[in-house]
């Protein structure tokens, strides 16, 4: 009970008029910062951060949550509105955010995204208010094995439920893969394929590939068919709001599953990208419409933002509690909290009280405020559908660019971006599916780390092949399920 | 007559303009650019973000001061980027060892004497951690403990591959006759956890990134990398406070390293320039938040500048080429 005492102090402090206007004013910078593809959520809390340096620390990082829970739901806008994931998290939303805006139907899919991150947030912080140092220790847990174990799942929820063939499939995936392999390799220190190229040391971003392969991919498709732009007909009207929230109790396991999801990813730390692909497969899997996913189906956006909110959540809590960061963004708030002279780790908690309270009293608020206003721009950002498609594209094609220098300041990504939107474009002619290959730049050299670290130290334990086990069951599922119902027409 | 007039108002502007700039020292007139050689969250990013929050909260800089991180090729991306950039005064570069470790691991084509030197800011310390529920109180326990395990089977966690904590993990071995199982990750606060989670056995963390664990009562500091204690005698946990710490010289395992931080400007910068960013930093170093920093990191406060910081330098990289060479881990070129 000592911690629902905590979290009412913890509201007196995030509800002073103060903090109350640092928050909107962290919530509506966010969103823009998740607009802006390639900013993203890490850069614009790093370029904001020396603004906090003269407030209060609780006040600081109330507004840099904020800006972070800003960022999760703006992302989900630009991936629904014309396929370009604006955070690594949203290329999910893509896969049925954008076929359902392509259809009128954007207002719906905007108002699933953003009720989905909310139920997805609020699950997370619920958890970290009551379990939060349960949950720390199972963190710990966590070595390179168990990462490792962690990406094959993430992987093997994914292969296989495409409707490509599945050479197509796989052929993807090892593009993906190679381009991962780029640059730096982590153990032993040496550059692999860069050709002696300086450009090259980086490896391939996968923004860069990302707004490349959707963003500019798209925009060429859309001008071979003829230059229409297909959601003008979408609803602008708030009443949208309102209709789907009444369809959406109905999909109620799949936000529990990705809740869960979410939660596992973003204390382990795996991140919110993995979280929300891993989410999305289950789903399709799961699902009894999941052979309309890829079309528009309303689910395939609920589980990829649920489960990615959730992880972003989530990722807090080992950053204050262990003082390892569970994504990117988390990273630099972490380095804000050194700045302001706390110190996070298992001390804070008992040292710095209100300061801990506060911040979860202020992710319940913040994501609240963050719902009310990204819903009441829902007709808004909607609207911007109806812009002609002459118009709106060099504008995309600019922010795209912006987007792609933005994220390591080199005019050698914008061309690299380039390049990827004409190979997109090619891909997608051939029918090759871009999901696998996205989803391996994302997660190759991460996996391909945790494997070789584990190979050194040869770790082993029952954590790590019961997550293993559980990642080949959904590599062969439907072989299981087909043989499962051959046996019961044999029995019959 | 409107229009020579304006003619007439922008010559005065800028000869008076020229004249102001010739006689008073030398200032940016345009945004500077912080460049990090290192992701967001390490330490050299923690130390640039905190300068510029300084910079920027005391006023000490009539421009802004942007921060970049280029973190490609082990830092290199960052190091080119600044070489390239001879003659533009606004691009200054903080560092960390793989000033000299980068180019000598992978052959990435740059070295300190493409840039110039500006000011030592502090050094950091490094310390031997062991989890604090292993019975190893001291080093020669756990030396003791290392030699009797079969080679290898201990394992050592640390920053990067052909870096820092790497290259003083084989000067342990060296220094001791032991092996150990070196695992390279991404960042300094992960390889903290991962000795906390028992999947390493010790490591070689900075203050600042195991401190948290070590109040935690999760983590025992065994010795410093240095050649005298640390300064900071407030107590941490336990009762015992930095300067407890011993040296690792003192407790047989000889072995000293100390991570520069420090900064360097573009090529071709001239000696206005260059004073005007020392006397930038020494202001950033008078102020309470930069001592509260350095409090908190237990740095080494050592500050140098001009030849003295050169030729510091120049000794620091021989001492990598040696220690480098000696662990095998120079480039052999592709």
């Amino acid at each position: 009970m000592e911690e629902i005492v905590n979290l009412f102090h913890g509201f007196a402090v995030a509800l002073q008029p103060f903090n109350i206007m640092v928050m909107l004013v962290g919530i509506v910078l966010g969103v823009i910062i998740g607009v802006l593809p390639g900013l993203g959520g890490a850069n614009g809390v790093a370029i904001l951060l020396p603004l906090t340096f003269s407030m209060p620390p609780t006040s600081a990082i109330i507004m840099l949550s904020c800006i972070y829970w800003g960022a999760l739901f703006g992302g989900a806008i630009t991936s629904i509105l014309f396929n370009i994931p604006g955070e690594p998290w949203s290329v999910a939303t893509t896969f049925d955010g954008y076929p359902m805006a392509q259809q009128g139907k954007a207002g719906e899919a905007l108002t699933a995204a953003f009720t989905s991150s909310f139920v997805g947030a609020l699950f997370a912080v619920v958890m970290i208010t009551l379990v939060a140092p349960l949950v720390a220790s199972f963190a710990l847990q966590f070595g390179p094995a168990e990462k490792f174990a962690v990406y094959f799942l993430a992987f093997c929820s994914f292969v296989g439920l495409s409707k490509e063939p599945p050479f197509k499939t796989i052929a993807a995936m090892m593009m993906g893969f190679a381009l991962a392999a780029v640059g730096l390799d982590s153990i032993t220190g040496q550059l692999r394929l860069t050709f002696g190229f300086t450009e090259m040391l980086n490896g391939f971003d996968f923004l860069i590939a990302v707004i490349g392969l959707f963003g500019i991919g798209e925009i060429l498709i859309t001008m071979e068919e003829g230059l229409s732009f297909r959601g003008g007909k979408a609803k602008i009207d708030l009443r949208v709001v309102l209709q789907t929230w009444k369809s959406l109790p109905a999909y109620w396991m799949t936000s529990l599953r990705s809740c869960v999801i979410g939660c596992w990813m973003g204390i382990t730390p795996a991140g919110a990208t993995p979280a929300s692909f891993m989410s999305y497969g289950i789903a399709k899997r799961v699902s009894k419409n999941g052979n309309n996913f890829g079309k528009g189906e309303i689910e395939g956006v609920i589980a990829p933002e649920t489960a990615a909110h959730a992880a972003g959540t989530a990722a807090l809590l080992p950053m204050l509690s262990l003082g390892v960061p569970g994504s990117p963004t988390a990273a630099v708030l972490l380095g804000g909290l050194l700045i302001w002279g706390l110190q996070p780790g298992p001390m804070l908690f008992v040292e710095q009280k209100e300061f801990v309270w506060g911040l979860i009293a202020s992710m319940y608020l913040g994501n609240l405020f963050g719902l009310i206003v990204v819903l009441t721009c829902v007709p808004i950002f909607a609207a911007i559908l109806r812009v002609p498609f002459s118009i709106i594209a060099p504008l995309i094609l600019v922010l795209c660019a912006i987007g792609a220098y933005s994220v390591h300041s080199s005019t050698f990504d914008v061309m690299l971006m380039l390049v990827f939107g004409v190979v997109g474009y090619l891909l997608k002619k051939c029918n090759y599916p871009l999901a696998p290959l996205v989803l391996a730049i994302v997660l190759g050299d991460k996996a391909e780390e945790a494997f070789r670290q584990s190979l050194l130290g040869s770790f082993s334990n029952p954590l790590v092949s019961t997550i293993m086990v559980l990642g080949l069951i959904a590599l062969f599922w439907s072989a299981i399920q087909e043989g499962f119902s051959r046996l019961r027409t044999a029995t019959a | 007559m409107k229009r020579s007039f304006w003619h007439v108002a922008l010559a005065a502007v800028a000869v008076f303009g020229t004249s102001g700039l010739a006689s008073a020292a030398w200032e940016p007139v345009r945004p500077v650019e912080f460049i990090i050689p290192a992701g967001t969250g390490g330490g050299a990013d923690q130390m640039a973000r905190t300068i510029q929050g300084i910079v920027t909260k005391h006023n000490l800089m009539k421009q802004p001061m942007v921060v970049i991180n280029k973190s490609g090729g082990a830092g290199g991306e960052g190091f080119l980027d600044v070489k390239s950039s001879a003659g533009n005064p606004h691009k200054i570069i903080i560092t960390l060892s793989n000033l000299f470790t980068t180019p000598l691991a992978t052959g990435i084509p740059f070295s300190w004497k493409d840039l110039t030197p500006v000011a030592m800011l502090a050094l950091d310390e490094f310390v031997l951690w062991v989890n604090a529920e292993k019975p190893y109180t001291n080093v020669k326990d756990y030396i003791d403990a290392v030699k009797k395990a079969p080679p290898g089977s201990i394992k050592m966690g640390g920053t990067g591959s052909k870096q820092e904590d790497q290259i003083i993990t084989v000067a342990v071995e060296k220094a001791t006759g032991t092996k150990f199982t070196y695992i390279p990750y991404k960042g300094g606060g992960e390889v903290a956890v991962q000795l906390v989670g028992n999947h390493v056995d010790s490591t070689v963390n900075n203050p600042i990134e195991a401190v948290a664990q070590w109040r935690g009562g999760k983590l025992r500091p065994l010795c410093v990398f240095d050649g005298k204690p640390m300064a900071y005698d407030e107590p941490i946990a336990d009762g015992k406070s930095w300067k407890d710490i011993p040296t690792c010289k003192s407790q047989g395992l000889d072995m000293e390293y100390l991570m520069l931080r420090g900064i360097f400007m573009s090529p071709k910068a001239t000696k206005d320039q260059v004073d005007y960013y020392i006397e930038l930093f020494k202001k950033v170093r008078a102020t309470p938040e930069w001592q509260d920093f350095m409090k908190s990191g237990a740095f080494n406060t050592t500050f140098m500048t001009g030849a003295d910081y050169a030729k510091w330098v120049e000794a620091e990289e021989k001492r990598h080429e040696v220690l480098m060479k000696e662990a095998g881990f120079l480039n052999t070129g592709n």
